[in-house]
């Protein structure tokens, strides 16, 4: 077991660097650093002064070098300007160049500045992952619970009307994403014009200080900034239901399909014709086997919810995570964009070793050496 | 003229979709007839949900293909004074014998919703259909040899599949599709490689079945080398002297980067399969016959994985098409003006509380044509296992 981790974790480090080499060499790419130079400095610079600056800002070492600079293993470059003036990457403008460290990266801490925020990359990523945080949360409370019970409700009889209608309703869910469902959902439940709301307003359940939902004039909220400084059910319920839709399909029909098979195994049988209830055996024989295919499968679905996050928190523009990376990759904003891929690509490393570890974990007839 | 009332516009649609109710009518008409004659496709006509499935999807197929005749204005064009115009509402002022009403309204800009509907389906088809067949091209050609011979070779490829599964799908989309990597080439270089996978795999394939009867296998090689020599030429260099194949540079990186993302897919699949059917009898037969690896992997144990290849074909256009509409929700790839769904959706969201219909009727679209192949998928698994 101990060796598996280990070698589980030795191709997780390995896919990282991978995966994050990839990441910096495709954002510093020459025209990303021309956009870049532009951007920073002036838009109307002549092609010398880009590549100058290009140079005096210290993009013009190898690639590798440069990789290795931004983790923090190779010490950060030093330049003496034509004027004198000392600059290097780990040295702040302005301050003594005899006291700066030597390396400065993602080891030491240090993450860069975002040039679209102008704050250190990792307080804007302590921040908008807090904000996404609570954004999981609400999908995980409402996601799994719903979907473990629909698809037990189903696989528990196999092919009567409620397997039916449920199955049906788990095809149309993972037939939607999250853009789609997205959009369904404003028009109908958060536009003042068409769906629920005006004819709960006609109603008189709506619009006014009495009514029983209250005084807006709709019935959710298309948007979900107001969330980040204060939850409430009418602002939350619409992007967590976004993003838990596509996800409840998913693992309702894993679970039935893993619940179908234990159903149909020897030892139900045996319980059955023992003598027990229906009711237990369900509860006490077949759920508990029934449920291990499907934790690995919630746990796979994270790098997906994080599409969905990003998806949504655009729609409903909520300033989290999934906002963060698309701001940073519109606006060309290097530094971040690293920031966000790191977090990125550990949330998915991470979730797939806590399932392959799990598994083993649960299911009894796996023994690895 | 008046408004149109909801009933008078879902019938005016209708009519415009006669030629797909035609089509549609032939193709149920003569596949239920000659079902039995039809192998899996003729027993899809025994499910029902198959059934069904297969309807929608045809339904977009044949609205992709008669869009000509369908749409009742140029998509692209816009009509003043009916910026954001609810469905049904008339032209302010048409032109002589032109049609008089805008079915499901106008956008923001006053371009016609059901027009742009029509249309984008035929960007959608075009590219998700092809891109799922390339990956599958990649996904097979690396599959085979990987689960078949195992060891070094496996795990080599498997790594840099899960390298590729491993990575977000919206960030890679934003590295990777953007003007500047146009700039420096790297698409074309994708392109380069995948583009060898269908190549290869033709030509092994004829070879490997041909090359005890050089004549035949010449012939067959040849015309596999020639056709795609061609395409390849044009399609990833935009080299072809013709000029019959060419692909506009920002189309090349959304498709390269589309199949990127699904080959890795595609090859856990195979390799799975192949893993499982190289321990059959058959295939230690063939082995014992000394046939030779290619042939076994080929032409002994793919036919044998069709059938949850083709499952998993039907599943995965769906994926691709949400995959598309995902790059044109964020803006990237083809042009701004495209009709494609994705585009429309985002344009759309902008005044979603005020006008929703511009933005629900590619919704809609997307979400049915998903659900089809879908159903499709069940469909077809529910009749491949029966024998």
């Amino acid at each position: 077991m101990l060796m598996f981790i280990l070698r589980r974790l030795g191709v997780m480090m390995l896919t990282a660097f991978a995966l994050t080499f990839i990441v910096f060499s495709l954002t510093n790419l020459q025209p990303n650093l021309e956009k870049l130079a532009k951007s920073e400095a002036s838009v109307r610079m002549t092609d010398d002064q880009v590549v100058s600056w290009i140079a005096n800002n210290g993009f013009d070492t190898p690639m590798i070098s440069r990789y290795g600079q931004w983790l923090g293993v190779v010490p950060g470059w030093v330049k003496t300007m034509e004027d004198g003036e000392v600059r290097g990457r780990c040295i702040e403008k302005g301050a003594d160049p005899a006291a700066a460290p030597v390396r400065c990266g993602l080891l030491q801490g240090d993450w860069g500045v975002s040039t679209v925020f102008k704050k250190p990359v990792s307080q804007i990523l302590g921040r908008s992952l807090g904000q996404t945080g609570w954004l999981m949360l609400a999908v995980m409370l409402v996601m799994v619970p719903t979907a473990l019970i629909l698809g037990v409700l189903s696989g528990m009889r196999e092919g009567s009307r409620t397997d039916r209608v449920l199955s049906t309703g788990a095809i149309i869910t993972t037939a939607t994403p999250e853009y789609v469902s997205g959009v369904i959902f404003i028009a109908l439940f958060a536009s003042a014009t068409v769906g629920v709301s005006p004819l709960l307003v006609h109603l008189g359940l709506l619009g006014s200080p009495d009514a029983l939902f209250g005084a807006r004039k709709t019935l959710f909220m298309g948007t979900a900034t107001s969330a980040m400084d204060h939850i409430t059910f009418w602002n939350f319920a619409l992007p967590v239901m976004t993003i838990a839709l596509y996800g409840i399909g998913y693992i309702a029909r894993m679970t039935r399909a893993s619940m179908t098979e234990v159903m149909t195994a020897q030892y139900i049988r045996t319980a059955r014709l023992k003598g027990v209830s229906f009711r237990q055996v369900v509860m006490k024989h077949a759920l508990r086997n029934a449920l291990i295919a499907p934790f690995t499968v919630i746990m796979l679905q994270f790098p997906w919810l994080l599409n969905g996050v990003v998806i949504v928190e655009t729609l409903f523009n909520y300033k989290g995570f999934g906002w963060t990376l698309v701001q940073a990759a519109t606006n060309n904003d290097i530094e971040m964009l690293l920031g966000c891929s790191v977090v990125a690509v550990f949330v998915v490393l991470v979730t797939q070793l806590i399932s392959d570890v799990g598994y083993v974990f649960l299911n009894p007839r796996i023994r690895l050496a | 003229m008046d408004t149109l009332s909801w009933f008078q516009i879902i019938a005016a649609m209708a009519g415009r979709f006669l030629p797909v109710w035609v089509a549609l009518v032939v193709t149920y008409t003569l596949s239920i007839t000659f079902k039995r004659r039809l192998g899996l496709y003729g027993k899809l006509f025994d499910s029902p949900v198959g059934m069904i499935g297969f309807g929608v999807v045809m339904f977009w197929v044949f609205t992709a293909i008669f869009a000509n005749w369908i749409i009742t204005m140029d998509p692209l064009a816009q009509f003043s004074g009916s910026k954001n115009a609810v469905p049904g509402s008339a032209l302010k002022a048409p032109d002589e014998g032109a049609y008089g009403y805008l079915l499901l309204g106008a956008d923001h800009v006053a371009r016609d919703v059901f027009s742009r509907m029509v249309m984008g389906s035929r960007v959608v088809l075009q590219i998700a259909p092809a891109a799922t067949v390339f990956a599958f091209m990649v996904g097979i050609t690396l599959g085979l040899p990987a689960g078949y011979f195992g060891g070094k070779l496996d795990t080599g490829l498997s790594f840099l599949a899960n390298l590729v599964l491993a990575f977000p799908v919206i960030l890679l989309f934003y590295l990777l599709v953007t003007p500047e990597i146009v700039k420096t080439g790297i698409p074309t270089w994708f392109a380069a490689i995948l583009f060898v996978f269908p190549i290869v795999f033709f030509v092994i394939l004829f070879n490997s079945r041909f090359f005890t009867n050089p004549a035949k296998r010449n012939l067959y090689v040849g015309a596999v080398l020639v056709i795609g020599i061609w395409a390849y030429s044009g399609l990833a260099f935009n080299l072809d002297p013709l000029g019959i194949w060419s692909m506009d540079p920002n189309l090349l990186n959304v498709f390269v980067s589309v199949v990127f993302v699904n080959s890795p897919g595609v090859f856990r699949i195979v390799r799975g399969m192949v893993m499982d059917i190289k321990t059959r009898d058959y295939v230690a037969a063939g082995q014992t016959r000394g046939e030779g690896p290619w042939y076994i992997m080929l032409w002994e144990i793919l036919p044998n994985a069709r059938g949850p290849l083709i499952v998993d074909f039907c599943l995965r256009i769906g994926y691709t098409t949400i995959l598309l509409g995902t790059l044109g929700f964020f803006g990237l790839g083809v042009s701004p003006e495209s009709p494609d769904w994705g585009s429309t959706i985002d344009d759309g969201r902008k005044l979603l509380s005020m006008v929703p219909h511009p933005a629900l009727a590619p919704a809609l679209a997307l979400m049915s044509l998903v659900l089809g192949l879908n159903l499709l998928a069940d469909g077809l698994r529910e009749e491949s296992l029966k024998d």
